[in-house]
């Protein structure tokens, strides 16, 4: 089992949550985060005042998944959160040693 | 004259709602999420204060006779001998009085105990507003700045914006920066709520200008004209000064930092329509455009001037209404026509330099007589009471310290289950959250 870890920008979530659906994804757990990479944040300019804001908002998906789907869900999450902007994000994969169902208690790919 | 008692009663609602909610809301949305509240309470209790002051000894310091900087307080305490009838004209100059004290708050934001603030309302309104009030309103014949100097002010660019920009000043020198100053982003923390202040006080300002005619009293019908001829003038003034200035002060951001903000656009309101109060009776269309236009892009570019002089005045108390409330009361010597309240020509219109000078002197003389006072009453709290709160309370948040809230109860427990983002992902998978 893998955890695939996506941090993307914020307007592309609706567009990756669907294609993610469409692939048959049936569950995942989102965050609002923030953070910076290469660009550094942006800068805001009030009454004159330039502020360097290095914290930039995105979104932050975690989906586990089978061995067997990891390349295919990471290559629809940077399919469709693509602009090829500045930004765009990051995505990860990881291993998973357990999974559990907190309701009947199955194990590992029983519990996907 | 029923009819101007009908719209005092209006423009007298009008220019409380300036302060409540409008200055508060203005403020409020220009300060960071911690600090709101805080912010919002500085101009409600002010109100409070200064109103019930007001009528105690305010009217009575004003308008209770000559002197040089103030009448006699006694003379009509608790509005003694001031007849019912007469009441509503109290209460137009105590909402003066009271947004006059509030303006002052927005420079303190983020640092400023509030039983300081509440200490310093009263004494501040007792010896600094009151005798200004009396000084440029009353206008009897001792009186400092009309009556002998005999400079023009038509609703208070000395008496309220000079007076709450100079005190703002003051304050803030004795106060000091807040932690973090020119370092931290200090970004405003809902414009939205700004812009909506920003329009409320624009409306309430037709109360402020159009509401302080005042009268010839030759005959019943020469003030009925002047009734009509006179709120006209001030009304399109009031209007085409606040259109130009946000036009001025978008302009000077453009091209100072590259893009029209709309802070910039609320801030241009207030800045222009500050400058054109002392000259709302003073000045043709043209002129009100000319001031407004100017009004906007010197205050755009007077914000910027505490980044390079170091001091924190926070919301651009001095930027916007000393820098406005000067440009203001000093071009009617330049803008004035003699058809309008005062009855002189400006400089452009042939008058010569007499009405300048003036404008000036009354300028100067609201200048150190406010720093004057205003530093002894900083210093007297600043020395027994103290005026800031700890390090540690300013970077947790004024709101919790010094009023036990928080404005904003975004995440409603510990999963952030109230969210937008994650009720959508719940919402797909037909579970309940």
């Amino acid at each position: 089992m893998k955890l695939v870890t996506a941090v993307i920008k914020p307007h592309k979530w609706e567009d990756v949550r669907e294609a993610l659906e469409t692939f048959g994804v049936t569950g995942m757990t989102v965050s609002e985060v923030s953070g910076y990479g290469r660009q550094k944040g942006h800068t805001e300019v009030y009454r004159g005042a330039e502020y360097d804001i290095a914290l930039v908002p995105k979104i932050r998906i975690e989906i586990v998944v089978d061995n067997d789907d990891a390349d295919d869900v990471v290559g629809i999450i940077v399919k469709t959160a693509q602009t090829g902007r500045i930004g765009d994000g990051k995505v990860w994969v990881s291993p998973i040693e357990t999974v559990v169902r907190v309701r009947t208690g199955d194990r590992d790919e029983a519990a996907l | 004259m029923d009819g101007y008692y009908a719209f005092m009663l209006i423009a007298t609602a009008l220019v409380l709602m300036m302060t409540v909610p409008a200055l508060a809301l203005f403020y409020g949305g220009m300060s960071r999420s911690k600090s709101v509240l805080n912010m919002m309470m500085m101009s409600y209790v002010a109100a409070a204060i200064v109103g019930i002051l007001y009528v105690a000894v305010g009217w009575s310091i004003g308008f209770g006779g000559d002197g040089i900087f103030f009448a006699n307080p006694f003379e009509l305490f608790w509005l003694d001998g001031v007849t019912t009838d007469a009441y509503i004209g109290v209460m137009f100059q105590m909402t003066f009085a009271i947004i006059t004290v509030a303006l002052i708050s927005g420079a303190v934001a983020d640092r400023m105990k509030f039983s300081a603030w509440v200490v310093f309302t009263p004494i501040w309104a007792l010896l600094c507003y009151f005798p200004m009030a009396h000084m440029v309103f009353s206008c009897t014949d001792d009186s400092l700045i009309c009556g002998k100097i005999g400079a023009q002010d038509y609703a208070g660019g000395t008496a309220v914006h000079i007076n709450a920009g100079i005190a703002a000043l003051v304050l803030v020198l004795l106060l000091g920066k807040r932690i973090g100053f020119g370092k931290e982003p200090m970004r405003p923390h809902n414009l939205t709520l700004t812009m909506l202040g920003a329009g409320l006080l624009w409306f309430g300002w037709y109360g402020f200008n159009v509401g302080s005619i005042v009268f010839g009293g030759e005959s019943p019908e020469a003030d009925m004209d002047q009734f009509f001829a006179e709120t006209g003038r001030t009304f399109g003034n009031t209007t085409l000064a606040a259109m130009a200035a946000i036009l001025g002060w978008l302009l000077v951001e453009r091209f100072l930092h590259g893009k029209a903000t709309s802070l910039g656009a609320a801030s241009g309101i207030v800045a222009g329509l500050v400058a054109i109060t002392p000259a709302a009776g003073a000045v043709n269309l043209s002129g009100a455009v000319a001031i407004g236009a100017i009004a906007g892009a010197v205050c755009a570019w007077a914000v910027g001037l505490k980044f390079k002089l170091g001091y924190d005045d926070s919301l651009d108390v001095v930027g916007v209404h000393l820098v406005g409330g000067i440009i203001g009361t000093v071009l009617i010597g330049v803008f004035s026509t003699s058809d309008g309240a005062g009855g002189v020509d400006g400089l452009l219109y042939g008058g010569g330099i007499d009405s300048l000078v003036d404008q000036i002197l009354g300028v100067l003389v609201a200048i150190v007589y406010v720093t004057v006072i205003t530093t002894i009453i900083g210093l007297a709290i600043k020395y027994t009471l103290g005026l800031r709160i700890t390090d540690e309370a300013e970077v947790e948040g004024i709101d919790f310290d010094q009023h036990g809230e928080t404005a904003y109860d975004l995440h409603t427990s510990l999963s952030s289950s109230g969210t937008g983002v994650i009720a959508a992902a719940t919402k797909s998978e037909g579970t309940h959250v």
